[in-house]
């Protein structure tokens, strides 16, 4: 309905609505809200970058020793001393075991909704196994400590029998409670519902006729999988697993309940020993001064910093694939 | 080297669902019979149940045989994975695995069972494949190039040349031009008219006219109504099928009258 | 003709008669015993039948396994101190993939065997769901009794038993309902921008750090509220940080479920509506958001969920609190999950009780929430799969 008179532009929908005079004043301000709300996405994340630094650097500079390599958590002391080492490991190390045992089993369970397990069945199981990511961690912790290590005990006892020429998984102490394995294994059970929900989505999203080809060429249900499946879906799978990465990074409560005992390095897995970041400022956080909580923030930030570069380069592998897709 | 294909009183169901019922037909060895019939009417199904493709289907399952040369397909103690590498199948949409070289999808199949009967070495057989497939004059530079940077017509090639690298006796494809342009398609039909010597070729078209281009013989199915099962209306030379059907259903059909 | 006869090991020679009709579907030849696939000597051998094992095999398999285990029990003989249960196991896995290579060859035992080992994976996610979940119940409700729900830890000596946790619900509920109020509209309002307006750089950037702040640790959400709003002395330690806190964690959630709400309702709809002269945003507030209402009010009970079990900001931004305060902006204010981390760190047995008890009605909280987020998807989702 083209005009040249000069109608009034109430009546007239532009659907960009947000050119020249035509912009209604409605139309205006819910553009305003909804930008800013949008906004205020990246405003917080750089706010809580900024607010962190800004209180963790008293600390630092207070701080005697090497804030990287130093071992001991004295920040109230006279002078100040502490240092990330001892939480790193303990951070690093929890996550590396989570990460060992939740990702090939993640994987199965993936597999399994997607290929093995009957249609109409698939989207009941994705949500038991969903259920496990609703239990709160601290009920995670509860469980951890009073339920699951007394089985734990003797899965370590026997880690270090017969497998203890192997220096990780001796024990020294024969002290086999609150161990780095203990807290690894509760971590792994947390972060299997994570990296199997990514990957199902990813397996899912196999095209139907690169399956159909593999099976066509006479291919068993395994080779199909690892003929079509995985070559595709390997982005996807890289990614399930930071991110269950970045989610045991940064679990507290669990770790804090499991692993309060030792603050120290240590590699063998049945002991205890080593703490987490997160774990470290909720145990912390009540009797710090106010170097120490200056201190536990900035060990919050390093934490902030890790789970960051985590997240991003696992949405990085993803995207990166959208480009050459194989669903042409 | 090819073998004549048997559907004696052949029922497919999913499930419960009788999708077809009553197929009795022969394809002779070395020849090449479509099937045409509108949608729905069963085609595929029965495509796809000479290589017991459509058990990829949870609860399908047939009853009667699938004879290849005599031997029941669906008989006791029959492997389906076997059956699958006796029997290609070419699919509507060109599906090269897009994560492969063009020279490893066509050796796709050969490596899940290293047949320790052929002498050639793997890049004897790329080859002979893909000329097989009249591909190799476009892709012998470009072998390590991904499958999927292939054109549409090239690509439907490639996965014949998959196809025949592990020397089937029969390939089945299932409306393989549908998704192609008119050149490529000419290209391809002139492939399984080579192809036939060596093969037995079923294919499935909703193409009247490539039917008449490039069968022997043609099938006929067809649906009674809508949740009814398919059948075999009528089967025989594609020359008389088209000029002289027996059934006024056939004639309406290549008439044009509905479908 | 092929000749089969080659193939079937041990068993009599089938029927070889020259067909030139419908052959009859042969009697089961009898099971294969085992031994190895016989390559035929003719050419021409189609080798189709390769030895299968028969049905019965795997549970065969298993019943001797868990006889076995059963053996290692009750004797006290034990394989390289395994209990008996993984020895079950691990001699299953073995005969049934040595059984299925000898007979069926080096393909099909793999087969099998990933698909024993997938299988597995599955109960294994399982078993601790249904230990935990179990475990809960059981030990909780022994707690749970009228008075477990009116009274609040006032008074009560930790030694003692008594004591409920109606301070830690209200507590609950009115951080949550804080963390909402703040964090539906601001995420309904930037899933809007992303997919009705936004283009370009910027609307990349934000759904790219959407997905980030999914990923950050809930303690450091805390410990930005802490120094942002608490040491600058804009906001005490109480509830209502607790709220805010609790609001950035949920923020993503809510961004991501509404977006793909959004991005289902069909763009007919809103073409429709903006061709009978309807303004933009009449559009989105009156048309597309209501039709994706279901699923922004099921992505925002998954969003309340998740925060409502969230422990570690409130440990740094709240007070405990072992009495009722209904004043979300000041004072200490307990919550569920702060509260059975008070009774464990307490570590009586009656504490612990208590614990657990807090950690059921906690659970069932979540659980509320999660499975009637799913019902109402599950009702109002648009048919239009």
């Amino acid at each position: 309905m083209a005009t040249t008179s000069h109608e009034p532009t109430t009546t007239r929908a532009d659907p960009e609505g947000i050119s020249g005079a035509a912009v209604r004043r409605g139309d205006r301000t819910f553009l305003g809200l909804s930008t800013g709300a949008g906004l205020l996405v990246l405003v917080v994340m750089a706010a809580i970058a900024v607010f962190l630094v800004w209180k963790a650097i008293p600390s630092i500079q207070a701080d005697s020793a090497n804030f990287f390599t130093e071992g001991q958590w004295l920040p109230d002391s006279d002078p100040p001393a502490f240092g990330i080492a001892v939480l790193l490991f303990g951070t690093l190390w929890t996550s590396i075991i989570a990460l060992i045992i939740a990702v090939p089993i993640g994987y199965g369970i993936a597999l399994f909704i997607a290929f093995y397990a009957q249609r109409r069945l698939a989207s009941t199981l994705a949500f038991i196994v969903d259920l496990l990511a609703a239990v709160p961690s601290i009920i995670f912790g509860l469980w951890g400590l009073y339920n699951f290590m007394p089985y734990v005990v003797p899965f370590s006892q026997w880690l270090s029998e017969y497998l203890g020429f192997i220096p990780i998984f001796a024990n020294s102490q024969e002290l086999w409670t609150k161990s780095i394995l203990m807290a690894g294994l509760v971590l792994a059970i947390m972060i299997l519902p994570t990296v199997s929900a990514i990957s199902r989505e990813v397996f899912v999203q196999v095209p139907r006729m690169h399956v159909e080809a593999a099976l066509a060429l006479g291919a068993t249900r395994w080779e199909m999988i690892r003929m079509a499946v995985f070559p595709f879906s390997r982005p996807g799978m890289i990614s399930a697993a930071m991110l269950g990465l970045g989610r045991a990074l940064g679990e507290t409560i669990a770790v804090a309940l499991i692993l309060s005992a030792a603050f120290e390095i240590n590699w063998a897995i049945t002991e205890p020993g080593g703490n987490s970041f997160a774990a470290n400022i909720a145990l912390k956080w009540g009797e710090a001064g106010e170097v120490g909580r200056s201190a536990l923030i900035a060990s919050g930030l390093v934490l902030f910093f890790i789970t960051l570069v985590v997240n991003m380069s696992a949405r990085w592998v993803i995207a990166r694939r959208k480009d050459f897709s194989g669903a042409n | 080297m090819s073998k004549q294909i048997d559907l004696v009183d052949l029922d497919i169901y999913y499930g419960d669902f009788l999708a077809v019922e009553g197929v009795n037909l022969t394809v002779k060895a070395n020849s090449v019979m479509s099937f045409i019939g509108p949608s729905g009417c069963g085609k595929s199904t029965v495509l796809r149940s000479i290589n017991r493709m459509h058990e990829v289907i949870p609860g399908a399952h047939v009853k009667g045989a699938v004879n290849l040369d005599g031997e029941n397909l669906y008989g006791p103690n029959v492997d389906p994975v076997l059956v699958r590498r006796t029997i290609g199948m070419v699919f509507q949409r060109p599906n090269p695995f897009p994560t492969m070289s063009i020279a490893d999808n066509v050796i796709a199949g050969l490596k899940l069972e290293k047949d320790k009967k052929r002498k050639e070495s793997m890049d004897e057989i790329v080859e002979k494949s893909l000329r097989g497939a009249n591909l190799w004059e476009e892709v012998k530079d470009r072998l390590k190039r991904p499958g999927a940077s292939l054109s549409g017509g090239q690509q439907q090639r490639l996965c014949i040349a998959r196809a025949i690298a592990v020397e089937p006796q029969v390939l089945l494809m299932d409306e393989p031009c549908s998704a192609l342009d008119p050149i490529s398609t000419l290209a391809i039909e002139d492939l399984i008219r080579e192809l036939k010597d060596r093969y037995t070729i079923i294919i499935v078209t909703h193409n009247m006219q490539q039917a008449g281009r490039v069968s022997d013989d043609t099938a006929f199915f067809n649906l009674s109504g809508i949740g009814k099962p398919g059948h075999l209306i009528e089967v025989g030379p594609t020359a008389q099928i088209f000029s002289h059907p027996e059934h006024k259903q056939t004639e309406d059909y290549i008439a044009g009258r509905f479908g | 003709m092929t000749d089969l006869s080659g193939l079937r090991s041990g068993a009599p020679v089938p029927d070889t008669t020259p067909h030139s009709g419908p052959v009859t579907s042969s009697e089961a030849p009898p099971p294969n015993a085992g031994g190895r696939q016989n390559r035929g000597d003719s050419a021409d051998s189609l080798h189709l039948t390769g030895n299968r094992l028969p049905r019965w095999a795997p549970w065969v398999i298993a019943a001797g396994a868990i006889i076995l285990g059963l053996l290692v029990q009750v004797t006290g003989i034990t394989v390289v101190g395994l209990a008996p249960g993984f020895v079950a196991a691990f001699a299953f896995l073995l005969v049934q993939t040595a059984t299925s290579w000898t007979v069926e060859g080096r393909r099909h035992a793999t087969d099998r065997l990933a698909t024993t080992l997938i299988y597995t994976t599955f109960v294994l996610a399982l078993v601790p769901l249904l230990w935990i979940l179990i475990t809960v119940i059981a030990k909780g409700l022994s707690v749970f009794s009228p008075e477990f729900f009116t009274s609040t830890m006032r008074n009560v000596n930790p030694r003692a038993e008594g004591g409920g946790i109606a301070h830690a619900f209200l507590g609950t509920l009115e951080q949550v309902g804080i963390a909402a109020l703040i964090a539906v509209p601001i995420g309904v309002l930037a899933a809007v921008y992303l997919v009705e307006f936004g283009k370009g750089r910027f609307a990349y950037w934000i759904s790219f750090f959407v997905d980030v702040m999914t990923g950050i640790p809930s303690i450091v959400a805390g410990l930005f509220i802490y120094t942002a709003l608490i040491l600058t002395g804009v906001l005490e330690q109480s509830g209502l940080a607790a709220g805010l806190a609790l609001a950035i964690l949920m923020l993503p959630v809510i961004v991501r479920a509404t977006e793909e709400m959004l991005r289902i309702v069909p763009n007919e709809l809103r073409e429709g509506a903006l061709a009978l002269g309807v303004p933009k945003w009449k559009v989105i507030l009156r048309i597309v958001i209501p039709t994706a209402i279901s699923g922004i009010i099921t992505g925002v009970m998954l969003a309340v969920a998740r925060v409502a079990g969230e422990t570690a900001p409130l440990l740094l931004v709240t007070f405990l609190a072992q009495d009722m305060n209904p004043n979300p902006a000041t004072g200490s204010q307990a919550s569920l999950p702060t509260f059975v981390w008070d009774q464990i760190s307490r570590g009586t047995p009656a504490s612990i009780d208590r614990a657990w008890g807090g950690a059921l009605a906690l659970i069932l909280f979540v659980l509320v929430m999660y499975a009637g987020a799913r019902i109402i998807a599950k009702i109002y989702s648009p048919k239009a799969r």
